[in-house]
């Protein structure tokens, strides 16, 4: 076997094998592809689960190996969902107006069409303008590059402005937070430009694919999931496998000592944060066309600590723990949530896991942040015999955030 | 045969000459019989009119008994009767003109005359006359009311004749003041009304406003050649400048009949439509109809055909406009009026614009002190103690809900408001002190897993509370003396409720520094904050300060619940509303610091009611902006208003 970065940690080569075997039985077994034991809403809560998983790498490269915990990482998800969906909504309404148009007597101008589309599109909010942040929505490819400028330009922006002022740890997290909240209650408004609280809806529907099933897109779109969890995730090893990854857990174990030996800390952090913004872009853009409707409280601030949640439960700190976390912790959310989990008769009270759930989750979770800080992934160190370094559970650095040797032995 | 017809058109005619001499009401009423029946808004006027004209003494007593729905006609002869029940079946009538009782009747005889809600408010007016000088003050300050939701000229005189007698000091005023209106709207001569403006020119009251603005209401108009002077111009408007655009200014030409129409994309539509043979339209294939150009050379064939008006092109706009001048008029001829009511409203304005600068600080100050009380409990726990409490937006919310249950088992409110107080306070306090004792104290140094550690805890609380309380918002009510605001005048005014709140906050503020300064507590805090170890040797115990001064926190929210609950609907989220506020307050002020955590409140309160004002439709935008503008902020202090310096600061 050939010494790359990739199969120097053999996690990675498990990971993306499970992954393809993931994709290739979930193709045989589905209805669009297959033999049709998994329907088709089922293949597309898969398929949105790998996008979560590919968001929570990100997350996991941002907080569990920068040491950043952003909690602002889900609104760069929904700004990657708004972009193609801006897209995909305008191209509909362009088909379905074309289509209404062409018994007109006499054929429409392109002006007619666009004001017509505006009507449609913007009716809801009582307008038929085309704001600004739409000039570009009638053009495929400059949406698909916005999917990953605009997140990407918003953590530029937002990352120089605070790293440069050397805003770090919790405030950092609750500026993150902010910034999400501020941007859910600008899209909330009607005068946003982007339908307020009714959002952008039908993104299900492919423009100009109308003859082809749900079944069939949604395991093109599982595909496009699959295939882009892989790349994110190649992508994610990379990184942490080199030089650079060492200067990121340097700066997450002890900034400045980092910053002492001569990184530009403000630099390493900034492309992370970044990149890992591009990333959640991505997986947005994917997630949104299998979800069929995005409005801004997909983007509310606790969407992004639910985030932080998937990447805590399934282990921070290993690209694979982020993953599982989020697979695991979102299906059985939406199996309990789902009203599919069965009720609970505890004799004097039955207990519904509709209204209960939260409740178990958010005390578990408080459980693997005290007892378990490896999250999930720490049984497979279980599994595999390792031992952490034994310190007597001192610290490891003079920095009173410092991680304990418990939770640095990864 | 001639004689009956005789004898007949013989008693009619007693019979009619009878009524003419002793039933004038009757006669009114039956010469607006149909009217009166048909009972219908549009056509009933001249019936009341009639009633109220006749100058007879019974007419304020037919209104009254019409409008309340106690007039009826006797199906027999057509006659109207005031009729009182006796019991469901009969009803006893009384005759308009005497007063005296015609007899008991049942009710199938009669037919009650229902006059609508717009009539019942017609005759209202026409009764307002008789009422102002009604011996009863009640009805006069009826008859006041009446006037003043429907003022009317006609009611000027009677008006101005009441004031004399009157004997009650608050009507007068009232009947002063409203005959001041009456005049500057309705009165016939120009200097009683100039004088009545001038007079009322120091009145903030809406009414004022309200009378003076239709004085002052122009319309843009053109005119061939110069502005004429027999008009009553406001101001003379430049097309393209004075904010006049040309389109707009070719618009009122159009209006008034002295320009043509411009063709727009849809005439120019319709007219190819029009005109189309099924394969061309002027001239151009209609497959090829598809863009403007391609329109307008149709167009222009159709026009050189003669079939439809010529564009209007820019060149014709501009010579059109450049033969007009434009003017807005006042709709009030006379000018001396129209100068009078604009330089009252000139001075109103100004006043009331000063009026809602004292206002919007009011409103400010309460803003500050709510978001100061959410904040406090956290300046607390994570301004002193370090501590990142994210549960700390749903101790708010069990303050608010154990006020929300004392109330359910106390029904006095302003007992029960009092309890609630210490309640919340131990109820949050006892929770603060076992999330303290199970999760916080092994996360110190950890703020990172204490951040989600409490969110976990946070959203667990949150999901019990719907639990318990459904998702449906619970009332806590305020005591009955906290109804109401305390007003300054029109303009100016502020709620009760809003004064304590700022009162409450202004007793934390105390408390707070009464406990951090000169209490054993306090001193132990501050030990064991600056230095946990050097504390723990002098014999101070960290492990229980901390503990308490977490429930401290923690009881003070709950406190801050009780009092947010008061004038917000109690849910489960109403603490994680301010949560994220609360932070900002905290961090934005400089943590540690009890005035900052004031000066960070104050800013932001200030800033976001200041936004609120630019852009008074949208509070979501005020809030957009306002995190932007501490995102920025924090680049220039990042660590808040007032930082610690020194070993205070903890680095």
């Amino acid at each position: 076997m050939p010494n790359t970065f990739l199969t120097r940690t053999p996690s990675n080569v498990i990971f993306l094998i499970v992954l393809a075997a993931f994709a290739l039985g979930v193709t045989v077994l589905a209805e669009g592809s297959g033999i049709g034991v998994i329907s088709t809403s089922f293949v597309k809560t898969l398929g949105k689960t790998l996008c979560l998983a590919l968001v929570a790498v990100a997350m996991d490269l941002v907080w569990g190996y920068t040491g950043i915990l952003s909690l602002g990482h889900f609104a760069f998800f929904g700004l990657g969902g708004y972009m193609i969906g801006m897209w995909l909504m305008y191209a509909r309404t362009h088909g379905i107006v074309v289509s209404s148009m062409a018994d007109a007597p006499i054929p429409p101008t392109e002006g007619e069409i666009v004001e017509a589309i505006g009507n449609q599109i913007f009716g809801v909010v009582g307008s038929s303008e085309f704001p600004l942040v739409w000039a570009f929505a009638d053009s495929f490819t400059i949406q698909l590059i916005l999917v990953v400028a605009v997140p990407g330009l918003l953590a530029l922006v937002f990352g120089w402005l605070a790293f440069r002022s050397r805003v770090t740890g919790v405030y950092l997290s609750i500026l993150t937070q902010a910034m999400t909240l501020a941007l859910a209650l600008y899209l909330f408004q009607n005068d946003s430009g982007l339908r307020g609280n009714n959002g952008l809806s039908g993104l299900q529907n492919l423009p100009g694919l109308d003859h082809v099933p749900q079944a069939q897109i949604s395991i093109w779109f599982f595909w496009a999931s699959a295939a882009a969890l892989a790349l994110g995730y190649v992508f994610a090893a990379w990184l942490v496998s080199g030089k650079f990854g060492s200067v990121m857990r340097g700066i997450r174990d002890n900034e400045a000592r980092v910053r002492f030996l001569g990184y530009s800390v403000e630099g390493y952090k900034l492309f992370v944060f970044t990149a890992t913004a591009m990333i959640a872009g991505v997986a947005g853009a994917l997630y949104y066309p299998q979800a069929g409707i995005i409005n801004p409280a997909e983007i509310a601030p606790i969407a992004s600590i639910y985030l932080a949640v998937w990447v805590a439960i399934g282990g921070r700190g290993r690209l694979y723990g982020a993953a599982i976390g989020a697979v695991f912790v979102s299906l059985v959310s939406s199996w309990f949530t789902g009203g599919q989990a069965p009720d609970l008769n505890l004799g004097f009270y039955t207990l519904k896991w509709v209204d209960w759930w939260l409740i178990v989750l958010g005390f578990s979770f408080v459980l693997v942040t005290l007892f378990a800080p490896k999250g999930i992934g720490g049984l497979v160190d279980l599994w595999t015999d390792r031992k952490s370094p034994d310190r007597h559970e001192a610290d490891l650095g003079p920095d009173a955030g410092a991680l304990r040797e418990q939770e640095a032995s990864q | 045969m001639k004689r009956p017809l005789l004898a007949g058109l013989l008693v009619l005619l007693t019979t009619l000459t009878a009524w003419a001499q002793s039933t004038p009401m009757q006669d009114i009423l039956q010469k607006h019989s149909d009217l009166i029946v048909k009972s219908s808004r549009k056509t009933i006027e001249p019936a009341i009119q009639g009633v109220a004209a006749s100058g007879l003494p019974q007419a304020q007593d037919v209104m009254q008994a019409w409008q309340a729905k106690a007039m009826w006609m006797r199906k027999a002869d057509g006659l109207f009767f005031r009729g009182e029940k006796l019991d469901s079946k009969t009803y006893r009538l009384f005759d308009f003109d005497t007063g005296a009782k015609v007899g008991d009747v049942p009710k199938s005889d009669l037919k009650q005359i229902k006059p609508n809600s717009g009539i019942r408010a017609m005759i209202a007016t026409a009764l307002v006359q008789f009422q102002l000088m009604d011996p009863d003050p009640v009805l006069r300050a009826e008859a006041l009311s009446a006037i003043e939701r429907a003022p009317d000229g006609k009611l000027l005189e009677p008006l101005r004749a009441s004031i004399e007698g009157e004997t009650d000091l608050v009507l007068k005023t009232r009947k002063i003041r409203i005959e001041r209106l009456l005049t500057i709207a309705y009165d016939q001569d120009e200097t009683t009304r100039i004088a009545a403006i001038n007079e009322m020119s120091d009145d903030l009251g809406l009414d004022v406003r309200a009378t003076l603005n239709p004085l002052v209401t122009t319309t843009l108009t053109a005119f061939a050649g110069d502005v004429p002077n027999t008009v009553n111009v406001a101001r003379v408007l430049e097309p393209d400048q004075d904010s006049l655009s040309s389109d707009a200014a070719y618009e009122v030409l159009v209006a008034q009949g002295m320009a043509p129409a411009q063709i727009t994309r849809d005439d120019i539509r319709t007219a190819l439509l029009e005109h189309s043979d099924g394969a061309d339209a002027g001239g151009v294939p209609i497959a090829q109809l598809n863009t403007d150009a391609a329109r307008a050379r149709a167009y222009a064939a159709l026009t050189d055909a003669g079939l439809v008006p010529p564009l209007v092109t820019d060149a014709d706009v501009a010579a059109s406009l450049g033969t007009h001048s434009f003017a807005e008029v006042y709709d009030e001829p006379s000018a001396a009026i129209t100068t009078a009511a604009q330089d009252a409203l000139d001075r109103i304005t100004t006043r009331v614009a000063a009026g809602q600068a004292v206002d919007l600080t009011l409103d400010a100050l309460s803003l500050v002190s709510i978001y100061f009380l959410a904040a406090i409990g956290l300046a607390i726990t994570f301004g002193v103690m370090g501590v990142i409490n994210m549960a700390h937006g749903e101790f708010i919310m069990m303050g608010a809900y154990t006020g929300y249950v004392v109330q359910q088992m106390v029904p006095n409110h302003t007992v029960s408001i009092l309890m609630a107080v210490p309640l919340a306070f131990a109820v949050t306090f006892a929770a603060g002190v076992a999330m303290e004792r199970l999760v916080i104290r092994w996360l110190y140094n950890r703020p990172l897993e204490t951040l989600l550690a409490t969110f976990g805890i946070s959203i667990a609380l949150q999901q019990l509370a719907k639990n318990i309380f459904g998702t449906q918002a619970r009332p806590l009510t305020a005591p009955g003396w906290l109804d109401g605001a305390w007003v300054l005048n029109d303009v100016v005014s502020i709620s009760y409720i809003r004064i304590a709140i700022f009162v409450l906050a202004l007793i934390f503020l105390g408390v707070f520094l009464f406990i951090m300064r000169r209490t054993r507590l306090g001193l132990e805090t501050r030990a064991v904050t600056q230095n946990r170890s050097m504390a723990a040797s002098m014999g101070i115990n960290p492990e229980r300060v901390n503990m308490l001064t977490f429930g401290l926190g923690s009881g003070i929210a709950g406190i801050a619940g009780v009092a947010i609950g008061l004038f917000a609907k109690v849910t489960s989220e109403l603490g994680s509303d301010y949560i994220v506020q609360s932070f900002m307050t905290v961090v934005v002020g400089g943590v540690g610091n009890i005035w900052g955590t004031l000066a960070g409140a104050t800013m932001i309160g200030f800033f976001q009611k200041g936004v609120e004002w630019l852009n008074p439709s949208n509070t979501l935008a005020a809030q957009t902006y306002m995190i932007v503008f501490i995102i920025i902020f924090i680049q220039f202090r990042p660590r808040g208003i007032i930082a610690l310096k020194g070993r205070a600061a903890g680095d």
